[in-house]
């Protein structure tokens, strides 16, 4: 292995030293809990309430709409399962689409099973849903619209402030899934008009274990973890007060670093121009709705899995859309809803850069894809047809 | 995910791979949309396979099972390629993840399949049922294989 390169920050990125020195006061100094009344519990209720106001100013809100919570899925889980039952005696009818993390998804299909309804639009072939079309889909008793805000696959932008208008012209509550999204491009909830927007921390250089809720004030919601009053009443489970505080410097260097995603973006078009040139390949997803750092190609017959080990053994970490990855033995929902066949979407490969990543990264993928993607098809009984 | 030591040697260092020019049989199993296809090319000379080669579409576990498998009936007459099954190319490669075992099942029956098109040409009788299309039960007696650990 001549080096080793990260190209999976989609999946997850290592924690920052800032976040580290964020957090490191909260195990030795300030372990205290919040609710304590002595000044060991209020030293770390100080570091939360700065955590939450830090965060607030940076989301454009008010520091008592932010809620934090376990993990991105958590709050996922949260704003639809909360704030279905909430309304569920205006409507019992969501709509949402079909590239949705399964956070999103499985969350929905429980509420199916409680006797919700639930629209899953579909995409066109880049990926996208139009604002027009989820007005389409909008019925007396719908009370609740969920559209990501970056698909975590192909890296796809939807046009999330005019559906959200949509759902305010229609007074249904707007939630959006911005986990990918955050420190990539701007998010602004005030700017979106969202109602509710999740996030989480392990995707922006925080730990794994700790995401937000956004929930503007006013906003019907019912709690999901009941507990001891903490967040608000909201939220039950003592705070993690060290996660709390990296979350919020993670987020304050990951917003103030979006400049940088420029050079990512050029890293990640230099790539995308460089592979499109492997035979008998194609980008999925828009390119021009897509988040800086994402690329999704697809190499035809081979297989993502194998692709994926083989780039491991030289050093390169990156993910794929195959079935052969997951338990379930079905390609990528992201991918076979763009209308990828399953033949192709098998043969899928995702590269995610960050600000982590340099031009010599790119070098290094380059010199070692094409190898890896030649050796495998050199392999399969599907190359010949294809030539 | 954890593959075995041995199944990442055979993933890495596949034995066999390619095709035979002027196969006495040869046999493809599975299909694109599921995600694996093996094909085995085998020559033959008085019923024992004297070579083996395969071409695999698919993930890690069916590149290692496709070589683990070919390694293990080289060599062997007919009879003995035949008494192969997919737990003894799993116990072979040191275990698979519970997900990957079907696509041992590939190689056995990929191996089958090449079997049977050589009795085909040669004009002999043989009751071995294949068909895998490497979704389960399409060959009929999926309850033989083993499907977990
Ligand atoms: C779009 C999206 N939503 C939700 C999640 C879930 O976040 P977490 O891993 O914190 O539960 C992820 C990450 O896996 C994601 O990419």
């Amino acid at each position: 292995m001549d080096r080793i390169v990260y190209a999976d920050n989609a999946a997850t990125t290592s924690v920052s030293e800032n976040v580290i020195n964020a957090m490191m006061p909260c195990f030795t100094e300030y372990w205290g809990n919040p609710s304590s009344l002595y000044s060991g519990g209020r030293n770390a209720a100080n570091i939360i309430s700065g955590a939450r106001e830090g965060i607030a100013g940076l989301l454009g809100c008010r520091p008592g709409e932010i809620y934090f919570t376990a993990s991105g899925s958590e709050a996922n889980n949260w704003a639809l399962k909360g704030a279905a039952r909430a309304n569920q005696k205006k409507g019992r009818h969501i709509i949402s689409q079909k590239t949705e993390h399964p956070a999103v998804l499985q969350a929905l299909a429980s509420l199916q099973k409680e006797g919700y309804e639930v629209t899953y639009l579909g995409v066109d072939r880049d990926g996208i849903l139009t604002p027009g079309e989820v007005e389409a889909a909008i019925r007396p008793d719908t009370t609740l619209i969920a559209i990501m805000y970056a698909n975590n696959e192909i890296g796809t932008i939807m046009p999330i402030k005019e559906i959200a208008a949509v759902a305010k012209a229609h007074k249904i509550t707007m939630f959006t899934d911005a986990v990918q999204a955050i420190g990539s491009i701007p998010v602004n909830v005030t700017d979106l008009g969202v109602d509710m927007l999740s996030l989480s921390g392990h995707k922006i250089r925080a730990p794994k274990g700790i995401g937000l809720l956004y929930i503007k004030t006013g906003t019907r919601i019912q709690n999901l973890i009941d507990g001891g009053g903490q967040e608000k009443g909201k939220r039950g489970g003592t705070e993690n007060t060290a996660y709390i505080a990296g979350l919020a410097r993670a987020m304050e260097d990951a917003v103030e670093g979006i400049e940088d995603m420029e050079r990512v973006k050029a890293l990640r078009d230099r790539l995308a121009a460089e592979i499109i040139k492997i035979p008998h390949t194609r980008i999925n997803g828009s390119m021009k709705y897509r988040l800086p750092g994402n690329l999704n190609v697809a190499f035809e017959g081979i297989e993502g899995e194998s692709l994926v080990l083989l780039l491991d053994m030289a050093g390169i970490s990156a993910s794929t859309g195959s079935a052969c990855s997951s338990a379930s033995l079905e390609p990528s929902h992201v991918l076979l809803a763009l209308g990828i066949p399953a033949e192709k979407a098998h043969g899928s490969l995702r590269l995610t850069l960050s600000r982590v990543n340099t031009e010599e990264d790119a070098d290094y993928i380059l010199e070692k894809l094409a190898p890896a993607v030649q050796r495998l098809r050199e392999m399969s009984p599907l190359w010949n047809g294809l030539q | 995910m954890n593959y075995s030591t041995k199944v990442m040697d055979h993933f890495a260092n596949p034995r066999n791979v390619g095709e035979i020019e002027n196969a006495d049989g040869i046999g493809e199993v599975g299909n694109a949309t599921c995600g694996d296809i093996m094909k085995i090319f085998l020559k033959v000379q008085d019923d024992i396979i004297t070579d083996i080669k395969f071409k695999t579409f698919g993930c890690g576990a069916a590149i290692a099972t496709s070589s683990m498998a070919t390694e293990m009936v080289k060599g062997k007459s007919i009879d003995d390629a035949l008494t192969l099954t997919n737990k003894a190319v799993v116990e072979a490669l040191g275990g698979l993840p519970p997900a990957k075992v079907h696509c041992s099942v590939l190689a056995e029956e990929a191996i089958k399949t090449a079997i049977a098109d050589y009795y085909r040409r040669n004009g002999i009788e043989h009751d071995l049922t294949i068909g895998c299309d490497g979704c389960c039960n399409a060959c009929g007696h999926a309850d033989k294989h083993l499907h977990n650990q």
